[in-house]
């Protein structure tokens, strides 16, 4: 089965009070993302914008409730959810994360970690090939932006993510800022992080904003906000991951104090700039 | 503690986010080998912080009404208490009007609950179905007798309030719908909550007419709906209804069946 894809172009994560600027000056915008869970009504404003700009952008769908992570089945009645938006939108990706948000009947809106291990690779992979089967297409998952660490995990992210991959041939978004939080956080190299990373299953990049914090020690704690501009060092990132893999659809995430349009698209043209600088490297 | 061998099963970690009182989970760390009492603090607030958001963004007069310090205080005792049982957001928060009433700090504002249900019902009618609403012509060929036999459908979502205080006037002014005034007639007041197009209209309901259109929701006879409004209200007019109802685009189909009347 030949699957859509988002274009190789910069794209924005969607805020209603956007709509008539996107709409009006897209600047370099070759698609747009939404949150899964906010479309999930029955009708209304949100689907008619969401029926209206996917009649001009490429359509990411990106769940941020299905909780992949849990230590339990997946929710069905939020799969078959999902399976209906995806049917209605016919979206060019559905992403999803390396996180669990929910125990028992308690939903908990947050994207938690867990443990690396062979129980916890075993579970997401199945809950991966179960999502797959659902929606009768191939799903990218995300690397988190994570706080704490686990005593008993035994395999690196990395390779987390690449065992995935080849159980599922699932595709892989790769959050640059949540490398570079992460890395921050956990006092391990960002670079060697990328380089371990298996860049050719990257099917759609996410560029955000982060907050910075100290934890108990002094330690420096970066939190994953999405309420501000993409700092300079995850630029510094992401363009070595261009540098090596050519364009890729990369999206501009701000979801916390959300600007004026103007300034959400100046994020998308500074990602656009580079694209645009090592497609043309690529091509000579 | 034995490191090691702790396992922080997702069941303790549940448990320490929405109780501020438990300690970080064994087995979770950080690199600096220290208790991450901070590090787990973030997750904590991102948890109880995002699902206040969403309750503020849902609940925005009552929050306008208390003051956001005190809508906040009160929204994370809700949060701990009625965690949601959704991913979806936009259903957080139906048990909010019944907890307010509960919940004695706002004991001195016994209308709140009732805004809290207004803004509930809007939330629910903005992502209702679409629907075609029925032009005035549609009703223009009634005579009395269809009354006997005729039920309305309605715009997917539309909701009746009912308030013993002025509830739909309170949430005007704290909704910008209205100019903040003293209420002069202290009165109760029912609410109708329904769609044009995309947008959602509140509208104060005459008297009799939340009985009426409850009823019509209910799938009564316009006969049935009509004589219940008249025992609930005197001053019920049934034409002035009927034209309301009309002309807040309500009904999307007139149906006549002869079963028996509910």
């Amino acid at each position: 089965m030949i699957q859509p894809t988002l274009p190789p172009r910069t794209g924005v994560g969607f805020k209603p009070e956007h709509f008539d600027g996107l709409i009006a000056d897209p600047g370099p915008i070759g698609f747009f993302e939404v949150h899964a869970e906010n479309y999930m009504g029955d009708g209304g404003l949100p689907h008619a914008q969401l029926a209206r700009l996917h009649e001009r952008f490429a359509l990411s769908v990106h769940g941020v409730g299905l909780s992949i992570g849990v230590d339990a089945p997946l929710d069905r009645a939020h799969l078959q959810r999902l399976r209906r938006l995806c049917d209605r939108y016919r979206p060019e990706s559905f992403s999803e994360h390396l996180a669990w948000s929910s125990h028992g009947d308690v939903y908990l809106n947050d994207l938690l970690p867990l443990p690396y291990t062979a129980v916890t690779l075993t579970r997401v992979a199945d809950h991966i090939a179960e999502v797959q089967d659902a929606l009768g297409r191939r799903m990218l998952l995300e690397n988190p932006a994570t706080y704490v660490l686990f005593a008993e995990s035994t395999i690196a992210e990395t390779d987390f993510l690449a065992d995935i991959v080849r159980r599922t041939g699932c595709g892989l978004l790769l959050d640059v800022n949540n490398v570079y939080v992460s890395a921050t956080n956990h006092d391990r190299s960002a670079e060697a992080y990328l380089a371990a990373f298996p860049l050719e299953h990257v099917g759609e990049i996410h560029l955000a904003g982060h907050d910075a914090s100290v934890d108990d020690a002094g330690a420096p704690l970066l939190i994953d906000a999405h309420g501000s501009s993409v700092a300079d060092p995850v630029w510094a990132l992401f363009e070595r991951v261009i540098a090596h893999t050519g364009p890729l659809p990369t999206l501009i995430e701000w979801d916390n104090d959300v600007p004026a349009w103007p300034v959400l698209r100046g994020e998308a043209i500074a990602a656009d700039a580079v694209l645009t600088r090592f497609a043309a490297m690529h091509a000579a | 503690m034995n490191s090691d061998q702790a396992s922080s099963d997702q069941a303790s970690f549940a448990e320490a986010l929405l109780d501020p009182e438990r300690r970080v989970p064994d087995g979770v760390t950080s690199h600096t080998h220290l208790a991450p009492a901070k590090r787990f603090t973030v997750y904590r607030n991102n948890v109880v912080v995002s699902l206040i958001d969403a309750l503020a963004t849902r609940f925005p007069a009552v929050q306008r009404i208390v003051g956001e310090e005190f809508f906040r205080a009160m929204a994370g005792v809700f949060v701990r208490a009625h965690p949601p049982r959704s991913p979806l957001m936009m259903t957080y928060g139906e048990g909010l009007p019944a907890f307010i009433e509960t919940f004695a700090p706002a004991a001195e504002l016994p209308y709140l609950a009732d805004v809290a249900r207004l803004e509930a019902a809007r939330t629910r009618v903005f992502h209702a179905a679409d629907a075609t609403a029925l032009l005035a012509e549609a009703f223009s060929a009634l005579d009395p007798t269809d009354l006997e036999t005729l039920r309305i459908r309605f715009s997917p979502g539309t909701a009746i309030v009912r308030s013993s205080h002025p509830s739909v006037t309170i949430w005007a002014m704290n909704a910008d719908e209205a100019e903040p005034a003293p209420i002069e007639d202290w009165c109760g007041e029912d609410a109708l909550i329904s769609r044009e197009g995309f947008d959602v209209v509140v509208r104060r309901l005459l008297p009799g007419g939340a009985v009426f259109l409850s009823r019509l929701l209910a799938d009564a006879t316009l006969a049935n709906a009509a004589y219940a409004a008249m025992q609930d209200s005197a001053a019920f007019d049934l034409a002035e209804n009927i034209a309301g109802l009309i002309s807040a685009h309500l009904a999307t189909e007139l149906v006549r069946t002869q079963s028996p009347a509910p």
